[in-house]
């Protein structure tokens, strides 16, 4: 009997086409799996003999190589988040203004702008940072010391250049900026027309309109933008590395010449002159970067998953 | 709380385009006037002037006047976001927001007025309102689930009492069944029925059985073809329109003989 329901099963005719565009999808799935477990494995295996390193091998006074990536792995979250603190209200700002307050063309030139700005090599707004950016902050950092020192965050002696901790997350937060800013518009011009009426016609204002529909709509959207803002954030090397002169120190005093570094800008500098169990710790450090990049991003997931309900999307 | 509206010779255009021309009637306060005509020919841009919805689609706007128990809605430095708070608006497909919970839904206008409410008279409110749209026996158990975890016909019932929530004036209904089943229309009419009694409605439908069931009034819109503005062709009571219209293109359209 069973075999005769078996022989007797239906089964769909099997396209050439579909056979093709599947198999296709599946080895672009597998394709970037493969390369991150080979880039993990690489990782893992070259980080092991950093793992049991004498105090010789470290660069500086570090006893073990927690002790080494501590403050590295600090820095690197501290002007991530910084940077984040600082694109992410801007870049929900420009998005809505673009896809709510402006006339369609100026929105279409800003957004072109934006864009634009995106495709910025880093190097250059390293310069920019040295260049530029420093000098112009420093009289204000020098008053802000002055007037707000007895806050931790402000305390001194105020750097004399301006290349502090919070000039290199002013940088980096100008090179997240368009990625957040992009998606952001994207899902702020995908609120349906349904939701924003129905807020309207309750006699909501713009603004009231866009924090009923627009906002709570796009709130997954904005984590995941910020997501992707923050792993360019925290993988950011040359406009580090140009704007600090790292002191590998755990510090959060935002204005003082004493500031701590990041992972990949920590490698970018070390690199060149690595030999032996040199290379094998700074490639340590990156798996811990790779670790942390991992860890922040699950955390999302969980922040968007949580509420999923109320996403909208059902 | 239901109030007469008055409208004087109004005319609507998209930029240049005239969409709707030359619409004068009176709509006494505790009707329900129904709009009826084929798609295309300004009943929904109409009733939509009535509490300035029009406005959001970029280039609409009127010419006339509507008045609201002898205030003009059109009136120099009156606020089109006082106007919606007075006039509440149902749609044709149901849209509580997905992003907040049932009782949050149908609190969402009331909340735009005065933020910080006591939890008792929020509760209140809820409840009072979800009774208003016939709503709260089912909903009552989960009032924190998601209004988009409701059916159709429960959403949109869930949007009248959103509407209510706000205690308008006037309700508005743009084709608020042509989304749901006929156990849930009924279930919408009969609603429109009992609220009567408190507001003024004017709903747009296709439906003529619909019109000819819950409305004490219809008007009958029509357009000469494309491209000509929609006029009110007819208006009066439904009886009159269904059973005996004076002009022939009412009773070709209501008796579907209409193109």
């Amino acid at each position: 009997m069973t075999t005769i329901v078996a022989r007797d099963t239906i089964r769909a005719p099997q396209r050439a086409g579909d056979r093709i565009f599947s198999t296709a999808t599946v080895v672009a799935g597998s394709l970037i799996l493969a390369v991150l477990a080979a880039v993990a494995a690489f990782l893992l295996v070259q980080s092991l003999p950093a793992f049991v390193a004498t105090p010789a091998d470290f660069k500086g006074d570090a006893a073990n190589f927690w002790a080494y990536v501590w403050p590295l792995a600090f820095g690197t979250l501290w002007s991530a988040l910084l940077a984040l603190l600082i694109a992410i209200p801007l870049a929900i700002g420009i998005a809505l203004f673009i896809s709510h307050y402006a006339p369609r063309k100026l929105a279409q030139g800003l957004g072109y702008i934006i864009d634009l700005l995106a495709a910025v090599p880093s190097v250059v707004f390293g310069l920019w940072g040295i260049g530029v950016l420093a000098p112009l902050l420093q009289p204000f950092y020098t008053s802000l010391v002055e007037w707000f020192g007895w806050i931790p965050l402000f305390a001194g002696p105020v750097s004399g250049t301006g290349r502090t901790i919070l000039t290199v997350s002013i940088v980096l937060a100008v090179m997240v900026l368009p990625i957040i800013t992009a998606i952001c518009r994207e899902i702020f011009l995908q609120t349906p027309v349904l939701y924003e009426e129905a807020s309207l016609a309750l006699g909501a204002t713009r603004w009231e309109m866009i924090a009923m529909a627009v906002l709570p709509f796009g709130r997954s959207g904005i984590i995941s933008a910020s997501m992707l803002g923050l792993g360019r954030a925290l993988g950011e090397t040359m406009a580090v590395a140009m704007v600090l002169s790292p002191s590998p120190q755990v510090i959060f005093a935002l204005l003082t010449s004493q500031n701590p570094t990041t992972i990949a800008a920590n490698i970018a500098l070390n690199f060149p002159e690595a030999h032996g169990t040199g290379v094998n710790i700074l490639l340590a450090t990156g798996l811990v970067l790779f670790v942390i990049t991992l860890a922040v991003n699950m955390v999302a997931r969980v922040i968007i998953n949580r509420r999923k309900a109320f996403s909208g999307a059902n | 709380m239901s109030k007469r509206i008055e409208v004087n010779d109004l005319n609507v255009y998209y930029s240049k385009f005239l969409a709707v021309e030359g619409v004068s009637l009176t709509i006494e306060p505790r009707t329900v006037t129904a709009l009826i005509g084929p798609s295309g020919c300004g009943k929904s841009t109409f009733l939509r002037t009535l509490n300035r919805m029009h406005e959001v689609i970029p280039g609409a706007y009127v010419k006339g006047e509507v008045l609201i128990d002898g205030n003009n809605l059109y009136g120099p430095g009156v606020d089109p976001v006082l106007v919606r708070r007075q006039v509440g608006m149902v749609f044709q497909r149901p849209n509580p927001f997905p992003t907040m919970s049932i009782g949050d839904n149908v609190l969402a206008g009331v909340k735009l007025n005065n933020r910080r409410m006591a939890k008792s008279d929020a509760d209140d409110l809820i409840e009072k309102s979800l009774r208003g749209a016939n709503l709260w026996n089912e909903v009552k158990d989960r009032l924190d689930k998601p209004g988009s975890s409701l059916s159709g016909g429960q959403q949109q019932r869930l949007c009248i009492a959103r509407a209510i929530a706000v205690q308008p004036d006037v309700i508005l209904m743009d084709e608020p069944c042509s989304a749901l089943d006929p156990i849930s229309t009924l279930a919408i009419e009969d609603l429109i029925e009992e609220m009567k009694a408190d507001y003024t409605i004017v709903i747009v439908t296709h439906n003529m059985q619909q019109a000819s069931r819950v409305s004490d009034r219809t008007g009958f819109f029509n357009i000469a073809g494309t491209g000509k503005p929609g006029r009110l062709i007819e208006y009066s009571d439904t009886t009159t329109i269904f059973s005996n219209p004076s002009i022939q293109a009412t009773e070709d359209y209501v008796s579907g003989r209409f193109g």
